[in-house]
């Protein structure tokens, strides 16, 4: 708060009011919904609900299906953070250094920040298309038959393809605008200091840039909790089967299709409790993270 | 000397293909938009650009591609003009006010209020859509913009990068328009608003992005056709190109394009707010 700021009563309370209600109406209510359906077995007719303590959540954990969702949401965070982090900090270093051509480059690598990930989603099914797909084809010339929707291993190479394209652009802006944020004099001392670039690089360009990275870090796993619904939706077409899926699309499939209230309830209070950690764990480490400036 | 040329090939190399990879996929679209429909069904996406756009355009445009005839891509275009706009422009206001109300006032509560808006920070909307879903039914809003838009701007992120903004502004500006009279709807008004301005416009781009893009929330509250956007319309129409005898690709296609067109040009023509804007929501 400012020092000099105004003491008048009903003029801040009037403006937090619209905010204030929206969030109330809209996220306290609901995340409280979900915590208490969380702990009752509804009535498929809609005719009530029982109370069930943590039967909902016991058997999340012995359902094979659900473990199953578990470990791929895994596997494919991991991927799709690790992929795109990397190829983004590749490219951004890259950009940084060229001095021709500089502006078009970013304009290209960046734009794709704007596609919508159902239309990531869509190009991801014309590329693996089964009778003519260009990367279908491509990997058929290696003996590798390519099986979009019917092989579990292809329907998650082609999914976490399509996530790692949609999120470098995210990355390199982030990388880029770090790199450039380097003080010349800092270069100019490290140009001095080491004459190989790529000890240049780890040794002077890498460990400033490691607040950034954490960032991002944190992001690209949200990123790839959340924000992939639409592409995991386009690709598997809206019927998953026996299609790889992450927690977030199961919460939607089980519980919007499916019509198990309580079960999807207590997968979402799950994932709430995930959420909360990966952001407590961030918020220290930020507090943690050296500045050098 | 040679050594360095070797270099900045490499350099550029790198760089060109990671530009191609990036455009070529939606290039591909361009192209099967292009074509007609039957030389795509039988060869898939080619090198050769046909002249088919234009009556491709006006089929997606015009022509609907539901069951009740009411999501043609102009309608939908609409509804997702409608998502954007709305969606950032009541983000940035509520967000606004909010933000000068913590930062700007002395209250008893803001500590609490602070907590209570920047908890939504947390959780996102997909953790809570099913609980989200039924308020917004037993509200009576499904198939409403209301239902659309409001439900999306219950975080706080625009409230956030505005707290963050106006803390950063000289204590002096407001202490000088306190000796010059000036009351706090003054104040916002004529100094703090048009200081914001950049802040403003590069939130706008995001938040605009954002709400166009948006798929999950769009595709369970909206049922009727008529309320369809364009990012939510996606689904079904690739699902139409399934089982028929000769699928509309080319109309698809445009469909996408038309999709991903204004907010990739907004990206690319207000780059540098947009950069800003995003990069400072860091801090």
């Amino acid at each position: 708060m400012k020092r000099a700021g105004f003491s008048i009563r009903w003029l801040p309370i009037l403006l937090l009011l619209p905010q204030l209600s929206i969030i109330l109406i809209f996220f306290y209510w609901p995340a409280a919904h979900a915590v208490r359906s969380s702990f009752f077995l509804q009535d498929p007719f809609g005719f009530g609900e029982t109370f069930v303590g943590l039967k909902n959540y016991t058997s999340l954990l012995k359902s094979s299906a659900y473990l199953r969702s578990a470990q791929f949401t895994v596997i494919f965070t991991l991927m799709v953070t690790a992929l795109s982090l990397s190829l983004a900090l590749l490219l951004a270093v890259k950009a940084d250094k060229v001095i021709k051509g500089a502006k078009t480059y970013r304009t290209f690598l960046m734009w794709v920040y704007a596609v919508a990930p159902p239309v990531a989603g869509v190009i991801g099914l014309v590329l693996f298309d089964q009778s003519w797909g260009p990367l279908k084809e491509f990997f058929g010339l290696f003996g590798w038959d390519f099986r979009l929707g019917v092989d579990y291993f292809d329907t998650a190479f082609a999914m976490v393809v399509i996530s790692v394209w949609k999120q470098l652009p995210v990355n390199f802006i982030f990388f880029l605008s770090g790199l450039q944020s380097i003080p010349k004099s800092v270069r100019e001392a490290a140009l001095i200091d080491n004459r190989s670039a790529s000890g240049r690089f780890w040794d002077v360009t890498f460990p400033l840039l490691a607040p950034t990275a954490f960032f991002l870090l944190i992001i690209n796993i949200t990123y790839a909790l959340f924000d992939t619904f639409g592409i995991i939706d386009t690709v598997v077409k809206g019927e998953p089967s026996n299609n790889p899926m992450t927690l977030v699309y199961r919460v939607y499939v089980d519980g919007f299709r499916g019509n198990d209230l309580g079960g999807s309830s207590a997968q979402s209070v799950v994932l709430m409790v995930l959420v909360l950690a990966l952001t407590v764990f961030q918020f220290r480490m930020v507090e943690r993270r050296i500045h050098y400036t | 000397m040679k050594r360095i040329k070797l270099e900045t090939i490499v350099d550029h190399s790198v760089l060109i293909i990671g530009s191609l990879i990036m455009i070529l996929p939606v290039a591909m679209l361009l192209q099967m938009a292009s074509t007609p429909d039957i030389e795509t069904m039988r060869n898939g996406p080619g090198l050769v650009f046909g002249d088919q756009i234009p009556a491709n355009f006006e089929k997606a445009m015009f022509e609907a591609s539901g069951f009740s005839g009411e999501n043609t891509g102009l309608r939908m275009l609409y509804n997702s003009l409608i998502l954007g706009l709305g969606f950032a422009i009541g983000k940035i206001v509520i967000g606004m006010m909010a933000a000068y109300a913590i930062v700007y006032f002395r209250l008893k509560f803001a500590t609490l209020a602070f907590w209570i808006i920047f908890t939504t920070l947390l959780l996102p909307l997909e953790v809570r859509i099913l609980p989200s879903y039924e308020i917004v039914q037993k509200l009576g809003m499904l198939n409403t913009y209301q239902g659309l838009i409001i439900p999306l701007i219950a975080s706080a992120t625009a409230t956030f990068f505005f707290r963050q903004f106006f803390r950063s502004v000289p204590e002096e500006l407001i202490e000088a328009a306190r000796i010059d009279g000036a009351g706090p709807i003054k104040f916002f008004v004529d100094i703090l608003v048009p200081l914001s301005r950049t802040m403003i416009a590069a939130m706008f781009i995001i938040m605009f992005v954002y709400g166009w893009n948006q798929y999950l929330w769009p595709t369970m509250i909206t049922t009727d056709e008529g309320m369809f956007t364009l990012v939510r319309g996606i689904k079904q129409i690739t699902q139409t190109l399934e089982g028929t005898n000769l699928p509309e690709y080319g109309k698809s296609n445009i469909l996408q394009i038309i999709a991903i067109l204004p907010p990739v040009l907004i990206v690319i023509f207000f780059q540098s707010w947009f950069v800003k804007g995003l990069t400072e929501s860091d801090k």
